[in-house]
């Protein structure tokens, strides 16, 4: 028995490494071609060390100026994003109004809609509305692609929060706005974080969509998408490596603070 | 005790459900007097509780009013009625300290900085618990906690304090405890207190004066002494402590009843007579003239350390007797069932072991049972 729960343990450790490895292969990669020194015009091959790339960061103009569109889409969109989904995840778990089902709906139909479609049927409204596709449109289509994620994280986090909190402050004096930003939403602030995350990430990495309402707007990965034909230059891998930090950053300080609140 | 803290004015509150149009509370009128501690007392589901958060605010009544201080608040908002509430809960705000919490509500009236710090740091003291001001509530007992809550409430020098159960939480021992620390703080800050509780020994032990409520109506308004030694109804009577239910015709000033007589005088015809199970003596003797007395067959008795609680099942059975309701929350509960089933009836008599002569009448004992005529009392319906 215990000779084939050590076995069984160990099929379980190597498994665990072997899926942990499978995950980070791409990573990994992506980070080591950052730094290598090639010479010809792909960067698939590894051809020695190099930091030439770290310091040559923004020598694309181009590529400088689709990451710093993108980086001005996820933010704006982000906020839009968590001020309107945490609007809706609040009433969605706290209150019972006429059009509450519709709305749980949609928020599920707009996660479980193919990008495809979304991108396509965007594109035609748009096109029908005569809206010039542009920086906006691509922030209203991150917006509305976003936002379930957003509500579907404030909702959870509101079906757990005690009425009463409220009330008690409402009784001791605070108005409804006094009680909101006091008592409500730091109470529900881990949702609306975990929200804002996950809207950012996606917003930041999004093609399909995006390649559909963007008009002349060039993001980082319609850029890069836009490479692969003449060499995808270093510079990109140095930027992905960036972005990946700052999410792990991201990742470990929630994690701390999580630890830090129980 | 000359002016009123609150008042009621025959007060309904009346909820939809599935369609349906619900009573939670059907009239209820209320004068609380300044400095007064006053429960609202009842079972679960009787409306004590909408009643509490009609006055603070929460539920608006159907129809009626809400007075506080003699102004009519009935479409106040909470945050503009001067009470403060005790939540069930506690409601403590986690992610505030235990001073934050307490600082709460005089930073909503923008109070100056150093009358919060002064304010604060009196009422931490008052429940004791200075030197635990940067406590995060989820770091704290229960007791602890409650007497945060209630800080965070009497800091803020409320016309009335609403206490919604907020001893339901804690264990015995520390439920006892902290009936007395109530009792003390409400002297010590001479607010108004109004109390909800199904508790009906925390209601008599703390209250001047306690609302017996069921299904949406007040039973009994009146002193917890009162209360017990003269009960209005069979619900009360039943509802709080043990009590024995009499009914039949009375000829005479008497009612004929298990061999023997209870006497109540100035009354005739149908009559129901409660009495207390401590109020009534058994003994093997025929009791004197001048006492209620019934004979009856000790069913079983309990050894319950202070006393013994016999239940004696009369003599008759006749069908004009029967129990109280509500008593069946006695030690005796299931075998009361039993006689009932078998239509007989069973008295519950309390005797306080200090008497060591009488007080071991055994099982199978023919007894006769007797007690004052002031210890019975006639009630309503």
């Amino acid at each position: 028995m215990s000779a084939r729960t050590r076995l069984g343990d160990k099929l379980l450790h190597a498994y665990t490494w072997l899926v942990i490895v499978w995950l980070s292969s791409p990573i990994a990669v992506m980070i080591l071609f950052g730094f290598n020194d090639k010479k010809s015009k792909s960067n698939t091959t590894w051809q020695g060390f190099t930091l030439r790339w770290y310091t040559e960061l923004f020598d694309i103009s181009d590529l400088t100026v689709a990451l710093r569109n993108s980086l001005v889409i996820a933010a704006v969109s982000t906020i839009i994003t968590v001020v309107i989904g945490t609007m809706l995840g609040l009433a969605l778990g706290r209150h019972r109004f006429r059009g509450k089902g519709v709305t749980n709906f949609l928020v599920f139909a707009a996660i479980s809609t193919p990008e495809l479609v979304m991108g396509a049927s965007l594109l035609s409204l748009f096109v029908s509305g005569n809206v010039p596709r542009d920086a906006n449109t691509i922030i209203i289509s991150h917006v509305l692609f976003s936002l379930s994620f957003v509500v579907v994280t404030v909702r959870a986090r509101v079906v757990t929060l005690d009425p009463s909190l409220e009330e008690a402050a409402r009784d001791l004096g605070a108005t409804a706005w006094g009680t909101f930003r006091q008592v409500t939403l730091p109470s529900i602030m881990p949702g609306v974080l975990a929200g804002a995350m996950l809207s950012f990430a996606l917003s930041i990495d999004d093609y399909v969509v995006t390649s559909f309402v963007n008009g002349s707007t060039v993001t980082f990965p319609l850029w890069i998408v836009g490479a692969v034909k003449t060499g995808i230059p270093p510079q990109v891998n140095v930027m992905g490596t960036l972005i990946f930090g700052i999410g792990v950053l991201i990742a470990i300080g929630n994690a701390v603070a999580a630890r830090r609140r129980t | 005790m000359t002016t009123s803290a609150i008042e009621l004015e025959n007060v309904v509150k009346e909820y939809l459900s599935h369609g349906e149009v619900v009573q939670a509370v059907k009239g209820v009128s209320l004068d609380i007097a300044e400095g007064e501690f006053f429960s609202l007392l009842g079972p679960s589901g009787c409306g004590k509780t909408t009643t509490m958060r009609m006055i603070a605010g929460f539920e608006a009544p159907s129809k009626g009013l809400v007075k506080l201080h003699g102004q009519d608040v009935t479409n106040v908002p909470p945050n503009k009625r001067d009470v403060n509430m005790v939540f069930q809960s506690y409601a403590l705000f986690p992610h505030m300290s235990v001073w934050d919490n307490v600082a709460f509500g005089l930073k909503q009236r923008k109070t100056p900085q150093d009358e919060i710090k002064r304010r604060v740091g009196e009422m931490l003291e008052i429940v004791d618990l200075t030197g635990r001001e940067k406590r995060r509530p989820r770091e704290m007992s229960g007791g602890q906690q409650q007497r945060v809550a209630l800080a965070r409430a009497l800091v803020n020098r409320p016309r009335a304090l609403l206490l919604d159960e907020p001893l339901g939480a804690l264990d015995l021992k520390l439920r006892q405890a902290m009936q007395i620390e109530l009792k003390r703080i409400q002297r010590e800050v001479g607010i108004t207190f109004v109390y909800v509780t199904h508790d009906q020994n925390e209601a008599l032990t703390m209250s001047d004066r306690i609302a017996v409520m069921n299904d949406g109506l007040v039973e009994q308004l009146a002193g917890p002494r009162e209360i017990y030694e003269r009960p209005a109804t069979a619900f009360v009577a039943g509802f709080i402590g043990t009590s024995n239910l009499l009914a039949g015709s009375a000829t005479g000033g008497e009612l004929k009843i298990g061999g023997g007589r209870v006497l109540v005088p100035g009354h005739e015809g149908d009559v129901r007579v409660t009495v207390r199970p401590e109020k009534i003596t058994i003994g093997t003797e025929e009791p004197s003239n001048g006492l209620s007395a019934v004979r009856g067959t000790v069913a079983e008795v309990v050894y319950l350390g202070t006393y013994n609680s016999y239940a004696v099942s009369l003599a008759d059975g006749a069908d004009a007797t029967e129990r109280s309701e509500g008593a069946n929350q006695t030690q005796h509960g299931n075998r009361d069932d039993r006689a009932a089933a078998r239509g007989g009836t069973i008295i519950t008599v309390f005797q306080q072991n200090a008497l060591d002569a009488m007080a071991t009448a055994e099982r199978g004992d023919s007894v006769w049972l007797s007690w004052q005529a002031q210890h019975s009392y006639v009630i309503g319906s």
